[in-house]
């Protein structure tokens, strides 16, 4: 397992994390990633790791449980 | 063992590295930058970097210990000249001769340059130590004029002010700004915007030279007006970093010429990733070369997949997504957007300032969006266009999803 963390103060709502893991994250209102998950099963982690690697602030990271 | 050569440490170049270790990659990854830092990011040199607001370290790409901790073998400070297919390797300006299995070009690409010359004062903004120069320029205070009022030049424009610079000047001759991307019905809402801001825009006027004179520099319009400025910034789009393949037998054409994986059409141990690749969008039905991040960072990831996966290829078909910060709107293009095509607009909470135009083809589908400040907009035109990709949705129902994603309206504070 995996867990997800989000630097929310360094998020601009690019959105590039929901279309790369639309299951793990979705944008508010106001811009702000929300984070519809926060462990992620070993399967996931490649692909949710591309997400994260997606955000233009690097405002995402995976970490080992 | 396997060697993939990466040529260009910015984020394409940085990103199909670290893809290819998340794809398994057995072999050696060498990165060759021609700068003598280590790997950036280029969107804040027009906005944070210059504003002061962000740090070298804080827009890095891959620090030393991480390249080092991913297996990934940083070659700085010497552009590649040269590239011998017959010997199978890159030639690099200090005499270093890199050999590959596999390579990456990922060389980007470079501001168009000025036809005014570039007497001392003139700017462009493309890498770290042109961004430096320039923060130190307007440090020194205005006059400012932007010549260009494309993304680079709004966001400079926008963050000279910001920084206290009173006599901001955009010139472009075309009639509005964004022309390149926008219906001009559409982009005059941006000229409005600098000019709210305290932005004189000089629209559907052109240069007709840049002068120094002892206090400065002039510009000169063709409708006889001379500005004068202490920095000019000269924004007017970029071409692709290909010449040093020239001799190569790498075909190019504005960018490498890739087939729909990414592929040289030339050589099939040669792909291009970002500013440089001139790729077959199978989509699209033609030839790309898109100067977008997020499009560097997809086609890396692409290109990282298809070194490590050859017998399960994989096409690089994306939905075109940019943004631009200009003051403090958010401006975002997904899809196809621009003149040809109709389009309708959708206001947001606070039209002023929130809104989205939809854009659809000769049959009512659905093809790209404008959004501005409106994040929940922005998603649902992405969702949209990312899932109808072969099948495009009527642009009647994308309209609902958006009307039903305005927030509601707060009360004043």
């Amino acid at each position: 397992m995996a867990v997800v963390k989000a630097d929310l103060a360094a998020c601009q709502g690019y959105a590039n994390c929901v279309v790369g893991a639309e299951d793990v994250f979705d944008i508010d209102d106001d811009g702000i990633v929300v984070l519809l998950k926060t462990t992620i099963p070993d399967a996931d982690r490649t692909r949710v790791e591309e997400a994260a690697r997606s955000c233009p602030v690097s405002a995402l990271v995976i970490e080992d449980d | 063992m396997a060697r993939t050569v990466i040529v260009g440490a910015s984020v394409g170049g940085v990103r199909t590295a670290q893809a290819l270790r998340a794809a398994g990659y057995p072999g050696e990854i060498a990165l060759i930058g021609d700068e003598d830092v280590p790997p950036y990011d280029k969107p804040p040199l027009s906005k944070a970097l210059l504003a002061g607001t962000a740090t070298l370290d804080s827009v890095g790409l891959l620090t030393a210990e991480a390249a080092a901790a991913a297996g990934i073998e940083l070659v700085l400070g010497s552009p590649a000249t040269r590239l011998d297919r017959k010997q199978h390797q890159v030639l690099l300006a200090d005499g270093t001769a890199e050999p590959y299995d596999a390579l990456v070009i990922a060389t980007g690409a470079r501001p168009r340059p000025s036809p005014w010359g570039t007497p001392r004062g003139v700017h462009v903004v493309r890498t770290l130590a042109d961004a430096r120069a320039l923060a130190a320029a307007l440090r020194a205070g205005g006059p400012l004029v932007v010549v260009g009022a494309g993304f680079i030049g709004a966001e400079v424009a926008a963050t000279a002010l910001g920084l206290g610079l009173d006599d901001v000047t955009v010139v472009d001759p075309m009639s509005v700004p964004l022309s390149r991307v926008l219906n001009p019905e559409v982009a005059t809402i941006f000229g409005t915007l600098h000019a709210e801001r305290g932005v004189s825009a000089r629209f559907g006027v052109g240069v007709t030279d840049i002068r120094e004179i002892p206090a400065g520099l002039e510009v000169g319009l063709d409708d006889g007006t001379v500005l004068p400025a202490a920095t000019v910034v000269v924004g007017i789009g970029a071409v692709p970093n290909d010449d040093w393949l020239a001799d190569s037998g790498i075909a190019t054409e504005d960018g490498v010429l890739c087939d729909r994986f990414c592929r040289s059409v030339s050589d099939p141990h040669v792909w291009a990733v970002g500013d440089v690749s001139r790729w077959w969008h199978p989509g699209h039905g033609q030839t790309m070369r898109l100067e977008h991040w997020t499009n560097a960072v997809e086609q890396a990831v692409v290109v990282a997949h298809n070194i490590t996966h050859p017998h399960e290829l994989r096409s690089h078909a994306p939905v075109e997504y940019v943004w631009s910060d200009q003051y403090d709107w958010k401006i975002q293009l997904v899809g196809r957007t621009g003149g040809e095509l109709a389009h309708v607009r959708v206001d947001g909470t606070n039209p002023h300032r929130s809104f989205a135009v939809l854009y659809s083809d000769e049959s009512d589908r659905f093809v790209g969006a404008l959004v501005v400040n409106w994040p929940k907009a922005l998603i649902t035109c992405r969702r949209v266009l990312t899932k109808t990709a072969t099948e495009p949705a009527p642009v009647g129902q994308v309209h609902t999803l958006v009307e039903n994603a305005r927030p509601p309206a707060r009360a004043a504070s």
